[in-house]
C-alpha cells in the first residue's frame, strides 16, 4: 500500500439556515483554504460527494464545478454519497501510484427542503418508499430496537451540544430540554438540527505529505461495509457492517484517542461505539459530531477531517474517523489516522 | 408562497410517477398482494425472505423460484410511534411503524400498525393485515395491520322491578318527609341507619323507629373519575358519613366543595331538595354539604 496522508481539512461555519449562497459560493471558501494551507493549486485527482435531491436538481455537482478552477480540464469523480467515500475513491485512486495528491470535499445544503422527507426517495421504490416512511420513523424503529436506557441518550446529546458550543465551526444550540417526541422513541432534541456546510480534504502521499503538513495524519486503515437495504432483513440492535468495516480497518490494532462518529442520533453512537469496540479511555465526537451539526453530504467527511485535525495539532496520535450512509446505518466506512 | 421576491419555490415532480418495472420476483410477491395473499420467496438455503428479494442478501445467491404462503397474521420484532402523521404516512391518524415477522417468514416486514391503543404496542404483539379495498398489486394493499383478536365485547342487560317494602318502605317515607329514619337495637345499644326490623349483629328486633340529625361526619371517602348519573359532574365524591347519634356510616355524595377540600372529620350536612320536589326516594338529598363547623377527630 502507498502511505497516504490528510494533510490540510477546512470547513464551513455551518448554518442552520439557507444563507442564500449558491454551492459553489458555499464551497470555493474551504477549496480556497486547503489550497492555501498546502501550497496547491491543482491536484492529481478530485472526488466529491453530494446529493441532488437536496437542491432538488439534477447534476447540481456539475455546477459546484465552477468553485474549483476546473480548467484546463481536471481528472475528477464524483459520489452520490457522503464526501467520506469520495475520500476512499481518492485513496484508492492513490493507491494507483501515478499521481500524489488529490482534492476531497463533500457539501450540503438541508435548508432547502424538507430533509426528512427527502430522505425518503432514497429507499427502495417498491417496498418502503410507497409508505412514506420517513428519516426520522425509520431511524425510530432502529432506537427502539437499541432500546437504550434514556438518560444515555440525553447524555449524548448534552455533552454533543457542549462540544458543539466549543466548536466555532458547529452550531449554537442550547441545553436539551422539553421531553417532546419526534417520532416516539426519538425525543426532538435527539433530532440532528438541519445544518447547510462543506468540507474540504487534502489527501497526500509519501514525500509530498511530509513537505505539505508537519504533522500529516496518515491514513493507515480504511475501509467501508454495507448491509442489507431492506431493514426487516436485518438486526437493527446491532450494526454488522460497522463492525466488518472497523476489523478490516484496524481500529482495535492499538488505542484510539479520539473517535468521531457520524452518529446523527443519539443511539446511533451507542450501537456504532459497540461496533468498534471503543472503550472508556476513547473521546468520542469532541467537535459535537453530528448533534451539533449535521451538514448532510459533507457529515461524514467532517468527522475524518476532525480525526485527522486532532493529529494534525499534535493532540493525538491515534484517532478514528467514521462515516455512514443509507437507513438505519445501512453502510459504514471506517478511516483509521496515526501521526 | 414566499412574499420575498428574493425567494422562490421549486418544486421536483415526476408527473404521473415513474413506471418501475418489477422484475419476476418482486412482481410475484404484488401479483399475490393483488389476491390478498402475502408470499415470501425460499433462498438456496431455504429461508424464507418476506418480502421477496432476488437475491439472497446472506450469500448473494440468487434465490429460489419457490413461492410460500405466509402469514397473513405476524409478531413486531420493533416499532416506532409517530403522533403526528406527514402526508405521506399510510394513515392519518396516531400510528405505530413496525417490523413484523408474518408466520413462515425468516424475516420482517416494514409496516403501519393502528394498536388501538399506544400502550399496547409491545415487541412479540401479534398482528394482521387490513387489506385495501381494490388490492392494484402495490405494497399499499395492506393497508396496515391491526392487534390480533384476544377480547370481544359482549352485552350483558337484563331488567329488574325493585319494590320497597319492610324496613326499607318506613325510611323511605321518613326520606319523603325530610328525615333519616333509623333504629336502636336495645341489647347492644347500636343506631342503625337507614332504618332496619332487626340488629344484624345480635338479631333481636327493633320495633321502633328513631328520627335522627341530618348532620354527621365524613368517616373516609373517594373521588370518582368515571361519570355517575347521580352525580353532577366528573369528578365527583363519595363518602361514609357518620350520621350524628349513629354507629354505622351510610354513603352518599359530597357536594358544594372543591373535591380536593373533601378530608376525613369534616362535618357536612344533607342538603335536601324543595319540599314541593320530594318523593319517597334517596333523591331527595342532593348530596351532603360541608357546614364550616370545625372537624372533628376519627376514633
Amino acid at each position: 500500500m502507498r502511505e497516504v496522508a490528510i494533510v490540510a481539512f477546512a470547513q464551513t461555519r455551518h448554518t442552520a439556515h439557507d444563507t442564500g449562497l449558491t454551492e459553489p459560493e458555499l464551497i470555493a471558501p474551504v477549496i480556497d483554504e486547503v489550497k492555501e494551507r498546502t501550497g496547491l493549486t491543482r491536484f492529481g485527482f478530485t472526488c466529491s460527494g453530494s446529493c441532488d435531491y437536496l437542491a432538488g436538481a439534477p447534476f447540481s455537482f456539475v455546477s459546484a464545478l465552477d468553485a474549483l478552477a476546473a480548467w484546463p480540464p481536471i481528472s475528477e469523480s464524483h459520489v452520490e454519497m457522503d464526501g467520506a467515500w469520495a475520500l476512499y475513491e481518492a485513496w484508492v485512486r492513490l493507491q494507483h501510484g501515478d499521481v500524489d495528491s488529490a482534492l476531497v470535499y463533500g457539501f450540503g445544503k438541508s435548508s432547502l427542503g424538507d430533509l426528512r422527507t427527502i430522505m425518503t426517495l432514497q429507499l427502495d421504490p417498491y417496498y418502503l418508499a410507497p409508505l412514506g416512511l420517513d428519516q426520522l420513523s425509520y431511524a425510530a424503529l432502529q432506537a427502539n430496537a437499541v432500546g437504550a436506557d434514556r438518560k444515555e441518550l440525553d447524555e449524548i446529546v448534552r455533552r454533543s451540544r457542549a462540544d458543539g458550543r466549543s466548536n466555532p465551526y458547529a452550531l449554537d444550540l442550547p441545553e436539551p430540554d422539553g421531553e417532546d417526541f419526534a417520532v416516539r422513541p426519538l425525543k426532538r432534541t435527539d433530532v440532528p438540527p438541519l445544518t447547510d456546510g462543506a468540507a474540504a480534504i487534502v489527501l497526500a502521499t509519501g514525500d509530498l505529505a511530509r513537505r505539505l503538513c508537519a504533522n500529516p495524519a496518515y491514513v493507515t486503515g480504511i475501509a467501508h461495509r454495507t448491509e442489507p437495504h431492506y431493514l426487516g432483513m436485518r438486526d437493527l440492535a446491532r450494526s454488522v457492517s460497522a463492525a466488518d468495516a472497523a476489523r478490516a480497518a484496524g481500529v482495535g490494532k492499538g488505542p484510539v484517542e479520539v473517535a468521531e462518529l457520524h452518529a446523527q442520533f443519539p443511539h446511533e453512537e451507542i450501537l456504532l461505539r459497540r461496533a468498534l469496540e471503543l472503550g472508556g479511555d476513547t473521546r468520542i465526537n469532541p467537535s459535537g459530531g453530528p448533534l451539533a451539526a449535521n451538514p448532510v453530504m459533507a457529515t461524514g467527511l467532517i468527522r475524518i477531517g476532525e480525526a485527522a485535525r486532532r493529529i494534525h495539532d499534535g493532540a493525538a496520535n491515534r484517532t478514528v474517523g467514521h462515516a455512514a450512509g443509507g437507513p438505519c446505518l445501512q453502510q459504514n466506512l471506517v478511516t483509521v489516522l496515526e501521526g | 408562497m414566499p412574499s420575498d421576491p428574493l425567494v422562490a419555490q421549486h418544486v421536483l415532480e415526476f408527473p404521473g410517477g415513474y413506471t418501475r418495472t418489477t422484475g419476476p420476483v418482486i412482481g410475484r410477491f404484488l401479483s399475490e398482494l393483488r389476491a390478498r395473499r402475502i408470499v415470501g420467496v425460499r433462498t438456496a438455503e431455504g429461508r424464507v425472505l418476506v418480502p421477496p428479494l432476488e437475491y439472497d442478501p446472506a450469500t448473494g445467491e440468487p434465490v429460489t423460484g419457490e413461492y410460500a404462503e405466509v402469514g397473513p397474521a405476524g409478531t413486531v420484532t420493533t416499532w416506532a410511534w409517530v403522533d403526528e402523521p406527514l402526508d405521506a404516512h399510510p394513515l392519518d391518524r396516531p400510528f405505530a411503524w413496525a417490523l413484523i415477522r408474518l408466520d413462515g417468514a425468516d424475516t420482517a416486514l416494514v409496516h403501519a400498525l393502528d394498536p388501538g391503543d399506544p400502550k399496547a404496542l409491545k415487541a412479540g404483539m401479534r398482528v394482521w393485515p387490513v387489506w385495501r379495498d381494490r388490492p392494484t398489486g402495490h405494497i399499499t394493499d395492506i393497508s396496515h395491520f391491526v392487534p390480533e383478536v384476544t377480547k370481544i365485547v359482549s352485552n350483558v342487560r337484563a331488567e329488574y322491578r325493585l319494590q320497597a317494602g319492610g324496613a326499607l318502605r318506613v325510611f323511605l317515607a321518613g326520606i319523603e318527609r325530610g328525615v333519616f329514619l333509623g333504629g336502636r337495637c336495645e341489647r347492644c345499644q347500636k343506631v342503625y341507619v337507614p332504618y332496619r326490623l332487626s340488629c344484624p349483629e345480635c338479631g333481636a328486633a327493633i320495633p321502633e323507629t328513631l328520627e335522627l340529625p341530618d348532620t354527621g361526619t365524613i368517616t373516609t371517602f373517594a373521588i370518582n373519575n368515571l361519570p355517575d348519573p347521580r352525580a353532577p359532574q366528573v369528578p365527583f365524591v363519595s363518602a361514609y358519613i357518620l350520621l350524628d347519634t349513629t354507629d354505622i356510616p351510610l354513603i352518599a355524595l359530597i357536594g358544594d366543595v372543591p373535591v380536593h377540600a373533601v378530608r376525613q372529620g369534616m362535618r357536612v350536612r344533607a342538603v335536601w331538595v324543595p319540599e314541593s320536589e320530594r318523593t319517597a326516594s334517596m333523591a331527595n338529598v342532593r348530596w351532603f354539604a360541608p357546614t364550616g363547623e370545625p372537624d372533628v377527630e376519627l376514633s
